[in-house]
């Protein structure tokens, strides 16, 4: 046992009190406004666990199963409640489960804060017992991360990355503090928030020659496009986004993580961006004179082939990230800043007007799509049930209400290509790290986010598979978590690519399934599996109404595929409708 | 447009874990660095980067505002050799008796700006400080006359258009900075908005 460093007592005005570091982080996190930390103990923050005890009234920790669990729980918790998420874990393997969260926190722009144990500092460097040099593994997909060894540094370094973790474009960040500083006493002067860092500038100053130009540009524009993402939600600002669109009248489309920015059923809204996004929104981006990107990032799955996207288009492109502009897609009018502050100065610029002809084409474009495809993915006459059918009846027994968080794949394609929102922050899912096992434990985050709201987690078999450790989660605590296993006997997007561009040799995608109502019910969840049509508004109507957890398993057709789809290496206006197109 | 020598300038906080923040950015696109310096500026708590690369200028604006988002990160530049002032420090070990002997090795080394720095019985270093030209051409000097060893730092440089980093800190340490310390996002427009 190290020696316990016992500091003077400051002289001045400031009253301090003796505490341990343990403490001093517990303290920040209620100063932050935390009150749920998702989590895993183990020996090296044995100390922050045992402050933990006493706090227990004040702080809710949800012990889940496996450290991956805890982060993507934080990062559904942040999603859904615009708050920052927060997660305890241990040095060691205890750190490097979370490295998955972390890159998909980091990619996906997810405020959240871990707290990792660590070593002794005296032992930092020597292979001690559990020991990994997090800092360094954790560089590349954390927006900040910091040692701590000394509690002296706890209250501001974690001020610090609570600021950094939750303004500009968020993301993750990670503390690491090695168990002398946890347990080390210090006079500790309380808790300042953080307010500003010198080398850090969170939001770039509002050019308004940009904003004019924007508005010259959009207002001279014969078939203006809009195209946003996450950005309009992390900055808060679908009631000025709304605003924008609906007094200049041009229609939006979404990228995946921008949906539910608006309601899905807005006149203006026509649809998803992306590889199995919408036709029109995709083929329209090559006949727009004007493409107005805002809180977007241009990714591969958005544009397809880069040198076949928008070149006859003027590009504006709003987003609070200077990194963006240019990076992708050449931006003529870059407006850097927070769209909450940029779109009502363009706003107040913009005409009022409609593209009735221009937004017919949309439509016009949507038949096509509703004839070829959609018609027959929600009103199948096959025997076996499509994941589009289920994502209706979800629709109807829901009004669009419910949070939907979704896995990675096919499932995750139908579901965002057929749900309906009615309101923000309500399409969870992992969209640029496509993390399979990511639903399950951000649905149990998401339904701690804001309770109020019904949680409905649409699952893959092979994701399901590869966090279903966190039924014990649900089991223990309790969080009202809806789960649809959209069940194909098949890791079907990987299928529908060997299908349709390795002439259908199937390696490795076939993959056998345990009775998923049984692990359920082992978990003291009850469930239910169906294949039936006639059975299957009943059961999500069940499962919907059940006070608690449910998992219900749907077998849905073997070798569905998802279109349209823009094959990869294909532009934009390349978009198919049926493999016989490919 | 071609591939080009860029020096990159940049300010930070000093901090540890930073260098390898940095680093990766490189590593990551897998653009090898030809040269890195640290050091201290003429701001006591401002922290210095010097870094080489041969790339086109698209790529090392997009590699700047990288590096800018960095936290802890103040301020990151891209130069061509014309907008700096830059030196490179070589030192070479070479046997003594042959520059006792062989009068042409004194004046070889006098005409490339050499100059001593130890003298052993049994070799003497001689330091060179210049261009990466001018390093190179001694080292083929002295190669006929048994050059042990040889090694060159890392570049140093100084951006002539730049009045130093006191003023531009001030505008840092301020809440709401102005302009002045947001230009980054103006990095394609390197002339106009330089006002370093």
């Amino acid at each position: 046992m190290e020696t316990l460093e016992i500091t003077k007592v400051k002289q001045g005005s400031k009253k301090t009190t003796t505490v341990s570091g343990s403490v001093a982080v517990l303290e920040a996190f209620l100063a932050e406004g935390v009150d749920t930390v998702f989590g895993y103990p183990g020996g090296a923050i044995m100390p922050i666990y045992d402050a933990l005890y006493d706090y227990n009234e004040k702080l809710t920790h949800i012990l889940v199963r496996h450290e991956q669990g805890a982060i993507h729980a934080a990062q559904g918790f942040a999603r859904v409640s615009g708050r920052t998420g927060v997660v305890f874990a241990t040095s060691g393997p205890g750190a490097t489960n979370l490295v998955t969260g972390l890159a998909d926190a980091m990619i996906d722009s997810t405020p959240v804060v871990c707290i990792t144990g660590q070593v002794f500092a005296h032992l930092l460097g020597t292979d001690a017992f559990q020991e990994t040099d997090v800092i360094n593994i954790t560089t590349p997909v954390t927006k900040w991360n910091y040692q701590v060894t000394d509690a002296n540094e706890i209250p501001h370094v974690l001020a610090k990355a609570f600021y950094i973790a939750g303004s500009g474009r968020p993301g993750p960040v990670l503390i690491d503090i090695t168990k002398n500083a946890q347990l080390q006493l210090f006079e500790y002067d309380g808790y300042t928030k953080c307010e500003h860092i010198r080398s850090y500038r969170p939001k770039p100053i509002v050019r308004k020659e940009y904003i004019e130009e924007a508005a010259l540009l959009i207002n001279n524009a014969e078939r203006p496009f809009v195209i946003f993402g996450q950005g309009v939600i992390l900055g808060k600002a679908e009631t000025e986004f709304k605003q924008f669109i609906e007094k200049a009248g041009i229609p939006a489309a979404w990228t995946i993580m921008g949906m539910s920015a608006i309601p899905t059923d807005h006149p203006l809204g026509v649809g998803m961006l992306g590889m199995h996004g919408n036709y029109g929104p995709n083929v329209l981006t090559n006949e727009c004179d004007v493409l107005i990107a805002v809180g977007m990032r241009f990714d591969d799955r958005v544009t397809g082939r880069l040198d076949k996207y928008a070149r006859q288009a003027k590009v504006i492109h709003l987003d609070i990230d200077p990194a963006e502009i240019d990076k992708n897609v050449k931006a003529d009018v870059p407006v850097w800043g927070d769209c909450k502050e940029t779109l009502p100065l363009l706003t107040k610029l913009v005409v009022q007007k409609v593209y009735p002809q221009w937004l017919q084409k949309f439509k016009d474009y949507q038949q096509k799509e509703e004839d070829k495809v959609i018609h027959n993915e929600l009103n199948p006459t096959s025997e076996v049930l499509t994941m589009g059918e289920v994502i209706k009846t979800l629709n109807e027994l829901t009004n669009g209400d419910a949070v939907i968080v979704t896995d990675v794949g096919q499932h995750q394609m139908v579901t965002c290509r057929y749900a309906k929102f009615n309101q923000s922050k309500s399409n969870i899912t992992s969209g640029g790290l496509g993390t399979m096992g990511y639903a399950l434990p951000a649905a149990i985050g998401a339904a701690y986010g804001d309770s109020s709201r019904t949680t409905v987690a649409i699952i893959g078999d092979g994701g399901f598979q590869m966090t279903l450790q966190e039924l014990g989660t649900i089991m223990q605590f309790k969080p009202k978590v809806k789960i649809i296993i959209l069940n194909n006997q098949f890791l079907g997007m990987v299928r529908q690519w060997q299908q349709l561009f390795h002439e259908k040799r199937y390696s490795f995608v076939d993959i056998t399934s345990p009775d998923f109502v049984q692990v359920a019910k082992g978990f003291g969840i009850p469930g239910k599996s169906i294949s039936k049509r006639e059975s299957l508004k009943s059961s999500v109507a069940e499962m919907l109404k059940h006070d608690g957890s449910y998992l219900l398993e749907i077998m849905v057709g073997k070798e569905n595929n998802v279109f349209p789809m823009v094959p990869q290496g294909r532009g934009v206006a390349e978009c198919v409708l049926s493999k016989e197109e490919i | 447009m071609n591939k080009q020598e860029y020096t990159i300038t940049v300010y930070t906080e000093n901090q540890v874990g930073l260098l390898n923040r940095i680093a990766i950015i490189f590593s990551r696109r897998k653009i090898n660095i030809e040269s890195l310096n640290t050091s201290p500026t003429e701001v006591d708590s401002v922290h210095r980067f010097t870094i080489v690369i041969s790339e086109y200028e698209d790529v090392v604006r997009k590699l700047c505002r990288q590096i800018e988002k960095q936290v802890e990160v103040l301020k990151a530049y891209y130069n061509t050799e014309n907008e700096i002032v830059w030196q490179e420090l070589a030192l070479y070990k070479v046997p003594t008796d042959v520059i006792a002997t062989e009068v042409k090795v004194e004046r070889l080394l006098r005409e490339n700006g050499a100059h001593t720095v130890v003298i052993r019985k049994d070799y003497t270093v001689f330091a060179v400080a210049g261009h990466r030209e001018e390093t190179e051409a001694l080292i083929k000097v002295l190669e006929p006359y048994g050059l042990i060893e040889f090694v060159r730092s890392a570049r140093v440089a100084i951006i002539k258009g730049s009045s130093g980093f006191h003023e531009r800190l001030k505008e840092f340490e301020q809440k709401e900075p102005g302009e002045e310390a947001i230009e980054n996002e103006f990095l394609d427009k390197n002339q106009e908005v330089f006002s370093m």
